[in-house]
């Protein structure tokens, strides 16, 4: 067997796992890891500016591919500042695995210099942790770690190493687990024959269907499976936040996003279809409204792969534990083969009454006025990349303007914290997507406030060469919270307004980028050319834009799924 | 309605803490928990109390279950089964009226004194949790409770069910 250091044993195994990036920042708990990635080729490490961009950056590298992102920081403050990466990370469902330095096993619990309890700290937030004893068991935690944090209901899985088992003046025998089980994990991926059929029989006695597709679709690679059943079928499909682009957004029984800042023939056709067939997705506050008056018509199929979501919010009439790939393969094998004629007939009503709600176009809005308007600014953006760009995306106004506006073809495009609203995710996850995707266009819609909570990372884009296109919608506001306090506090503005702020061009100049400021609508679409000309250079566009545009439609508090306000004066 | 959670986990450092943590986390009651090693060492049997409707009930099931070091997870409320409870309660004994009443609650509630002091008796009692607040309530009637220290609940299934890994 060969022998090596705990700190060998650590980049052996990640380099035998197949893991091409680590992110992250060196420590004193850290260094002799540290020492160990400096000797070889196989790993390649991307070093941060804080380590909560670390997190974020394995997460959009994961996102975007599906592979397992991964993050290696030093003990005490360096594990604490991933502790937002890993809880936003946790909320959406993606594999990560958090490598955190320790103090030296025999000084745990004393409040050695930079001690946390990371295992402690990181437990409500993680999918499952290990605090490694021994240096021979390194091997066999971290397979551990990545085989939990992509199967199943994939999660973050935290690693904690206590530097005395990773020093490297002492060496181990090493083995690499060629396969992992647990006796106490075995995720169910099939789901029971018995409701398969039920749910079938529900499908198929329907007048008006709907698929509800969220995360879990794109988690389980199930795009071209959904798209088949939703043909069968010929049902609407809208999707979750977390879904965009499981289904194609620009297929004609797309009818968009649903729930708090959906469309509003998602939410209407949500609210009267007698059967929801659930794929992936999680019945989320912010998607049902009011849970007493959700969808008071529909027969819920509710495919989820784990169980613990099914009837937790909505009780489901059929519910099927399984991945959404399985469980699809056998929703189209049950079916068999459906009479497309008999099967349109039996929908005619149902997409006649679609198509009306449609007819209001609740996406539409004013232009004019000489300002630049934030919905104009994602469809330039949607011109300019061919509806083809990689968008990450922060957390406010712009992120739902970019969910709604870009319509998403593909899987994976659309990499956003839904279930956090992490602000600052957005341009450490277009750093991740770009790693992973060297060739590709990889674009961040932000805004004034969210780009400054990771801003530190423009030398990281610089460092390695990272051609990241910011788009950043400046309303010199804190816009979504602003939009609150217009709708249910009189418009009174409480530190939503941030009167100092940065000339953000200058500052991307000064880290070594370009930037552009845009301020009237006739310049957008030749800065906007100008921004995707500058192939291999990052550019921030700073874009001006009408401070006083709300977000709409959005769904009225307690009320239906479709109890909906379309505008400052109108409302469903 | 209360309820009696019988959990199968790996015996496993943090195990417990991650537990405990999702009732803490998701706001269950926890009434009582006990918990030990089983006859294989290298696991762990947890029996949980708690007080909750039927749709909670199923969440901190399917909640317990995800967790990675679990194995298996059962409602033992759900059918016939045996519980069982021990008590150490500590009493005043001043004068012989009062060890004399002690003395006779102990055998009506088939209680066994195990240790004696000059103005105290301890003694050990097992049976369902009722059975315990009733022999507790019947002691505080004839004299005062000193101090008392009870397992919480553990429970098998009736018949041929049984958490095996
Ligand atoms: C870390 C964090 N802190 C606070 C919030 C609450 N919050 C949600 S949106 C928002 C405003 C975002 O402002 P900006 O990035 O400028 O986007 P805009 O809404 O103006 O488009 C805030 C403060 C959050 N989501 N995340
Ligand atoms: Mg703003």
């Amino acid at each position: 067997m060969e022998m090596m250091s705990g700190a060998a044993m650590v980049v052996r195994t990640l380099k035998d796992i197949g893991v091409k990036h680590v992110f992250g920042y060196p420590g004193g708990a850290v260094l002799d890891i540290y020492d160990a990635l400096y000797a070889q080729q196989d790993v390649e490490h991307v070093l941060v500016r804080h380590e909560q961009a670390a997190a974020h950056m394995a997460d959009g590298y994961a996102r975007s591919t599906g592979q397992t992102g991964t993050v290696l920081v030093t003990s005490g403050p360096g594990a604490t500042n991933t502790i937002t990466g890993i809880a936003t990370a946790f909320m959406d469902s993606i594999p990560m695995v958090v490598l955190s330095g320790q103090v030296p096993s025999m000084h745990i619990g004393e409040d050695a210099f930079q001690e946390t309890d990371m295992v402690g700290c990181s437990r409500p937030i993680v999918k499952h942790s290990f605090l490694v004893k021994r240096a021979v068991d390194i091997p066999e935690a971290i397979a551990k770690a990545y085989y939990i944090a992509n199967t199943g209901r994939p999660g973050p899985v935290v690693v904690d190493l206590p530097k005395d088992i990773v020093n490297v003046s002492e060496e181990h025998p090493y083995q690499f687990p060629e396969d992992v089980t647990m006796r106490s994990y075995n995720p169910t991926l099939k789901g029971h024959n018995k409701q398969i059929k039920k749910a079938v029989k529900t499908l198929l006695e329907s007048k008006r269907p709907i698929l509800y597709v969220g995360g879990g679709a794109i988690s389980a690679e199930a795009s071209d499976l959904v798209t088949e059943i939703a043909e069968k079928l010929n049902a609407p499909v809208t999707s979750t936040l977390m879904g965009l682009g499981a289904f194609s957004s620009v297929h004609e029984q797309f009818v968009g996003m649903l729930g708090m800042h959906g469309r509003l023939e998602a939410n209407k056709a949500m609210h009267n279809a007698d059967c929801i067939l659930a794929l992936g997705a999680r019945f989320d506050d912010r998607v049902t409204n009011n849970v007493d008056k959700f969808c008071p018509h529909a027969n819920i199929i509710h495919v989820d792969i784990d169980p613990a979501s099914i009837s937790k919010i909505v009780g489901a009439h059929v519910p099927v534990v399984g991945s959404v790939d399985e469980v699809a393969k056998q929703l189209l094998k049950e079916m068999g083969k459906i009479d497309a004629k008999a099967q349109h007939a039996k929908v005619a009503d149902w997409w006649e009454q679609i198509n009306q709600w449609r007819s209001r176009k609740c996406l539409e809005y004013k232009k004019g006025d000489g300002l630049i308007k934030p919905q104009e600014v994602i469809e330039s953006l949607y011109k300019h990349t061919n509806g083809d760009a990689y968008v990450s995306s922060d957390v406010g106004q712009h992120q739902m303007f970019a969910a709604l506006y870009y319509p998403f073809a593909k899987p994976r495009r659309w990499i956003n914290s839904g279930g956090l609203g992490t602000m600052g995710f957005g341009l450490p996850a277009a750093m991740g997507v770009q790693m992973a995707h060297p060739e590709a266009v990889s674009t961040v819609v932000t805004g004034d406030g969210s780009i400054q909570m990771n801003i530190q990372e423009l030398a990281t884009c610089m460092q390695y060469n990272l051609p990241i296109k910011i788009i950043s919608l400046n309303n010199r506001a804190l816009g979504m919270v602003r939009q609150w306090q217009d709708m249910i506090y009189k418009g009174r503005h409480s530190h939503s307004y941030m009167d100092s702020m940065p000339d953000f061009v200058k500052l991307a100049e000064a880290y070594g980028h370009i930037g552009i400021r845009v301020t009237k609508p006739e310049e957008l679409d030749e800065a906007m050319a100008k921004c995707f000309a500058a192939k291999d250079r990052l550019v921030f566009m700073d874009i001006e834009i009408d401070q006083n545009e709300h977000v709409y439609p959005m769904q009225i508090k307690f009320g239906a799924m479709d109890d909906m306000r379309l505008s400052k004066t109108e409302r469903t | 309605m209360r309820r009696i959670i019988s959990v199968l986990m790996e015996n496993a450092p943090g195990s417990l803490s991650r537990i405990v943590g999702v009732f803490s986390q998701r706001g269950f009651n926890v009434d009582s928990l006990c918990v030990a090693p089983t006859d294989d060492k290298s696991l762990s049997r947890l029996t949980i109390v708690t007080v909750a409707d039927d749709k909670v009930i199923e969440q901190i099931t399917k909640q317990v279950n995800k967790l990675i070091d679990v194995l298996k997870v059962s409602d033992l409320s759900d059918g016939h089964h045996v519980e069982r409870e021990l008590m150490l309660v500590k009493v005043a004994t001043r004068s012989e009226l009062v060890r004399a009443e002690v003395k006779r609650n102990v055998d009506i509630f088939r209680a066994q004194i195990v240790d004696v002091d000059a103005n105290n008796y301890t003694i050990q009692v097992t049976g369902t949790s009722d059975k315990l607040d009733a022999f507790a309530h019947a002691l505080s009637q004839s004299t005062e409770i000193i101090e008392a220290s009870r397992t919480g609940v553990c429970g098998l299934a009736r018949g041929e069910k049984a958490l095996r890994p």
